[in-house]
């Protein structure tokens, strides 16, 4: 692989209001076999509020590491993570995060599921139950709250998985390549349904993905990842228009994105396939 | 779907009449096996001779049948008491795991049959060595398949666990426990049925009364009939204890059974 030297102008502190700030974060992983394997390495990054941003990256690129750091799932190595001003040392009560399978209880209704959270914080109320119904509602499971998850879709149990993330109201919403286990189409369905709740229900989102298309039509900002150690390698601003929608693929913005974005990515592979 | 529900009778119906025929034609079978061949009574006896000698002795036999399903429950229930805690322990340490299963292997590497006197000379002659038995043959794929079950669940779910701030107490009652239902039940279904096995085995060694006292009591005499009709208890005791506890899945974990099926 040849060097490439990459532009780490946007990677600055673009304004004073970041609600996620990562600086300088490294994570060093020790196996079973007690090798030390470096998922991240001096990962700088922050996340405005209400900002929607996209970490794409070759697999093994600690995108999901950095997600999880955020969530406070995952202590890290070296650096600092912080969320409005305060050091992320545990999970906190304003970050929700969606997995890449839905991973519902079975035994619980869909309802149940979605107050699951609220249970086990030990804050379940009436307003928590209005909320969740409100959300179900939100994201089209109106009807639903009865049912069980095997009963469901697997594009109607990320919905539900959703509003789960959402239902304590927190400013943050992670989501772990939540479409990653869909279908195509239930997959450009929910992506428009992920837009349409973030613009109703404005929330700062980390969205890790390793779609680039689906990437630049989610986000603000793209954050383009390298492998092993995974580091920051661009940080792509996206000048799209919103509301958004697949049509706008067409667009010469949107192609810009996504092939700089994938000379990023495949860098110096310059073979094409005839 | 079309050629079952043209058939005479409905599916649920079809489904209990065909073991049913072939349970009465291997039976006829074995009564005409013994009347043509003439075959001697405590060789093999014919069902007929079976049905008959035992049901002779209906009260003393009802008393033999309710003294084992005592030492099979009483034994059942000290598996579930023990194995559940155990398996939560193993679970929780890689230290206790380490230190406990040697001792699970080593409870298991014991013949049962060989450990069942030595036991009565420890405890008496009573129902605690049979009881005791019956635990040590019924209790380890509980605790196996109760301590797989456990840790069986996926990391997300212990991550959205953690995400919410879940103590450790409600993380194993809210989320590993459950998710470890349909685990929890096949091992209950191979605890009873082992523990109709160890109860049997400490009647051999140990007993004055119970289905094993009597097989071994009724050999003894040459009454080889009623101790068939003992055996043909011991097993329709096992179908149907297996049987409540399927059924007890089935009415209060639904989910666990569907989840059965989608594994298997």
């Amino acid at each position: 692989m040849g060097f490439r030297p990459l532009s780490r102008a946007s990677t600055h502190p673009t304004s004073g209001d970041s609600v996620i700030v990562l600086e300088r974060v490294g994570k060093t992983f020790v196996t079973r076999a007690g090798e030390e394997v470096e998922a991240l390495a001096e990962v700088s990054l922050e996340a405005r509020r209400n900002e929607f941003v996209c970490l794409v990256g070759p697999s093994g690129c600690g995108k999901s590491t950095l997600l999880r750091l955020v969530a406070g799932l995952v202590t890290p190595s070296a650096g600092a993570v912080s969320i409005a001003g305060s050091a992320v040392t545990e999970p906190r009560a304003d970050t929700g995060i969606v997995f890449q399978a839905p991973t519902l209880l079975p035994w619980a209704s869909v309802l149940d599921n979605v107050l699951f959270p609220l249970d086990m914080m030990g804050r379940l109320d009436a307003a928590g139950r209005a909320r969740a119904r409100d959300l179900l509602a939100l994201v089209g499971l109106a009807g639903f709250e009865r049912k069980y998850p095997r009963e469901l879709s697997g594009g109607m149990q990320q919905r539900a998985g959703i509003c789960r993330a959402l239902v304590h109201d927190p400013d943050i919403l992670l989501m772990d390549e939540p479409f990653g286990a869909l279908d195509a189409l239930t997959r450009e369905e929910l992506t428009i349904e992920v837009m349409r709740i973030w613009r109703e229900r404005p929330k700062t989102i980390l969205f890790v993905t390793h779609s680039i298309p689906e990437a630049v039509l989610l986000a603000d900002r793209v954050v383009v990842m390298s492998a092993r150690p995974g580091r920051v390698a661009e940080i792509v601003e996206v000048n799209l228009p919103r509301p958004r929608d697949f049509d706008m693929e067409a667009r010469p913005a949107f192609q810009q994105a996504t092939h700089h974005i994938r000379e990023l990515i495949f860098g110096s592979r310059h073979e094409r396939v005839h | 779907m079309s050629a079952s529900t043209r058939s005479l009778l409905p599916r649920w119906a079809a489904d209990v009449a065909q073991p049913v025929v072939a349970l009465v034609i291997f039976v006829a079978l074995w009564e005409a096996v013994c009347r043509v061949f003439h075959v001697r009574a405590f060789l093999l006896p014919p069902p007929s001779a079976i049905f008959t000698d035992t049901m002779e002795l209906f009260g003393p036999v009802a008393m033999h049948t309710l003294a084992t399903g005592e030492t099979v429950l009483l034994g059942f229930a000290v598996s579930v008491l023990v194995s559940l805690p155990l398996a939560v322990l193993i679970t929780a340490s890689p230290v206790i795991a380490n230190a406990v299963y040697p001792l699970l292997v080593l409870t298991q590497a014991i013949p049962k049959v060989a450990l069942a006197p030595i036991l009565v000379v420890m405890l008496g002659s009573n129902e605690l060595p049979r009881v005791v038995v019956t635990f040590l043959v019924a209790f380890f794929p509980l605790v196996l398949s109760i301590a797989a079950g456990i840790t069986s669940v996926p990391p997300e779910l212990i991550e959205l666990g953690r995400a919410c701030k879940a103590t450790r107490w409600r993380e194993l009652w809210r989320i590993r426990l459950p998710y470890a239902m349909p685990f929890v039940f096949s091992g209950l279904k191979a605890a009873i049925t082992l523990s109709v096995v160890g109860a049997v085995v400490g009647e051999f060694v140990n007993a004055d009364r119970g289905l094993g006292y009597l097989i071994q009591t009724s050999t003894a005499f040459f009454r080889v009939p009623l101790a068939w009709g003992a055996l043909v208890l011991l097993s329709l005791m096992g179908i149907v204890l297996f049987q409540i506890v399927v059924i007890v899945e089935r009415v209060f974990f639904p989910w666990a059974v569907d989840l059965d099926k989608q594994t298997v």
